[in-house]
């Protein structure tokens, strides 16, 4: 017994979380999306047996070889009692003799041909976004439900529905052929993005669930590129948007959790490792003919992680990006972003002349509160308070709430 | 210094829905909690015990009769033990009082080791 002084209990973050992705995938790989339930008990049973153990004796030296062993057992049972099962015993077998040089490649492949298994078309994308969570960045149901604010009994339905969807769309593990791989790797980036974005946008809900969402968003997003396969240039670009706003996650609340916008950020606390990145993926999208709204999205947001300040920002670059970005990916969203960079770049009637021409937005707070700001900054304190008053009336969330009263707060009382 | 043993009991019912993260917050504790006990003296030792409840051997007349362990009819199982110094029943029990198991398990057994 090693001393108990000695022993060592610390764990790489999300260990547990990760390593239940990884063995998931290689196990998928082996028995087969048909099995999917089956899988997470095997996953689920050697996590627990890691933890009965490492409680008291400490985590061993190489925890995941550890879990890969242990899971590796689990499976030969669960292939003992379930006769279906049998046929997949070679396979098995391979996988449990596979070498730790082996795995180092084979890894990445199960898990990015588990996302796309995953993210297969003939699921609805809030399916895919979850059965992804589930098997892919090993969250729990509960962990999902808080995720999506719904139920846990919902989240429970969405992900037997899922699974269902695999199961009878045929759904594999097989790597899509070339020209199907396309098709596919536009789902699995949309349902990245959406995981992104669902962490991202300032909603209600656990702060750290949707750190934890943005974190997994950004590692997925790091496994395609690493993939020679999946590594498109959209794949860079998508993963270069989010690091960029990555970068910008701890600035983005004041101390009382209020909405900061870009201009009251303090720049100096931009992660610079992470908008390093940013720019290396932004380079490497470059390749290629493709371009995708990720590409000019990226493309925004690393204007302004350039910009030393925010007076520097070249607002004619951005609203030039936008002009495209609106070609790709028409909406109010991309109108509304763009009307702001043109109220920077030719003055605030301008901007205002862009929100009137995208037409009324009804049941969108957002859009009045862009309006109030703008009306706000051009003086016109009368208008601007009807707009962030009219915004109050419809749904937002808690920081959006904080946003606008502390904005009304600033018109000259009238 | 007298020594104590801390008996770890579980109800495997309590981690059948347990996510990854919190699995590993839970290593994390017990680990910390070790770790403290270790570096303040009082840890002399822990074990963990197979999972499978072990056998259970009962007088019977002229012989003994092996029975499975209690895994199978009791919620309660023996996950593990540790030893700890503590000079008193009082200071074992705020020990494990102070440890995760108060919050994770389903209960703790302490006893003294007798020295003579």
């Amino acid at each position: 017994m090693p001393s108990k002084e000695g022993a060592v209990f610390e764990l790489v973050d999300h260990l547990f979380r990760h390593e239940s992705g990884r063995l998931s995938a290689s196990i998928v790989a082996i028995f087969g999306p048909g099995k999917l339930d089956l899988i997470e008990d095997v996953v689920q049973e050697a996590l627990l047996e890691a933890l009965r153990r490492w409680r008291f004796k400490g985590v061993p030296d190489n925890p995941r070889a550890w879990l890969t062993q242990v899971a590796r057992r689990r499976a030969l049972d669960a292939l003992r009692r379930d006769a279906t099962l049998r046929r997949h015993e070679p396979a098995l077998r391979a996988w449990i003799e596979r070498n730790a040089y082996a795995r180092a490649y084979g890894e990445l492949d199960e898990q990015v041909r588990l996302m796309l298994m995953c993210c297969h078309p003939s699921l609805p994308p809030e399916q895919r976004v979850a059965l992804t969570l589930k098997l892919v960045a090993g969250l729990s149901t509960s962990e999902i439900a808080r995720a999506f604010l719904i139920t846990e009994s919902a989240a429970a339905q969405r992900l037997v529905r899922a699974k269902r969807s695999i199961r009878e769309s045929g759904a594999s593990m097989d790597m899509p052929e070339a020209d199907e791989l396309r098709p596919r790797m536009r789902s699995v980036l949309e349902t990245v993005y959406l995981l992104f974005n669902d962490g991202y946008s300032a909603g209600e809900g656990d702060d750290v669930i949707r750190r934890d969402r943005l974190e997994e968003a950004c590692r997925l997003g790091a496994m395609l590129v690493r993939d020679e396969r999946t590594a498109s240039p959209a794949a860079h670009a998508l993963l270069a948007l989010m690091l960029f706003h990555a970068s910008r996650l701890e600035t983005r609340s004041d101390a009382e959790g209020g909405l900061l916008l870009l201009e009251d950020q303090d720049r100096s606390r931009w992660d610079r490792g992470l908008i390093a990145r940013g720019f290396h993926h932004l380079q490497r999208s470059a390749a290629g003919d493709e371009l995708a709204a990720y590409h000019l999205e990226a493309g925004v947001a690393a204007v302004h992680a350039r910009s030393a300040s925010f007076d520097e920002t070249n607002w004619h670059e951005i609203v030039s990006l936008y002009d495209m970005l609106r070609e790709i990916k028409p909406g109010p969203v991309v109108g509304l972003n763009r009307a702001v960079a043109i109220a920077m770049d030719r003055g605030i009637d301008a901007g205002l002349r862009e929100l009137d021409a995208i037409g009324p937005l009804d049941h969108y707070a957002h859009a009045d509160v862009v309006r109030g700001e703008l009306l706000r900054r051009a003086g016109r304190a009368t208008e601007a308070r009807a707009c962030f008053e009219h915004a109050l009336t419809m749904p937002c969330s808690k920081p959006q709430r904080m946003f606008v009263q502390s904005r009304l707060s600033m018109l000259p009382a009238g | 210094m007298p020594k104590f043993m801390l008996m770890l009991f579980d109800n495997p019912a309590d981690y059948a829905d347990v996510s990854p993260e919190q699995m590993q917050q839970v290593v994390q504790e017990y680990g910390a909690w070790a770790q403290q006990l270790g570096q303040a003296g009082k840890l002399a030792g822990g074990e963990k015990l197979t999972d499978e409840g072990g056998k259970v051997l009962t007088r019977n007349g002229t012989g003994v009769t092996v029975t499975d362990g209690p895994f199978a009819e009791s919620k309660e199982v023996l996950g593990g033990f540790f030893i700890v110094n503590a000079e008193s029943y009082d200071e074992a029990v705020e020990i494990a009082r102070s440890g995760p198991h108060a919050k994770y398990g389903c209960a703790t057994h302490v006893r003294q080791i007798d020295a003579v």
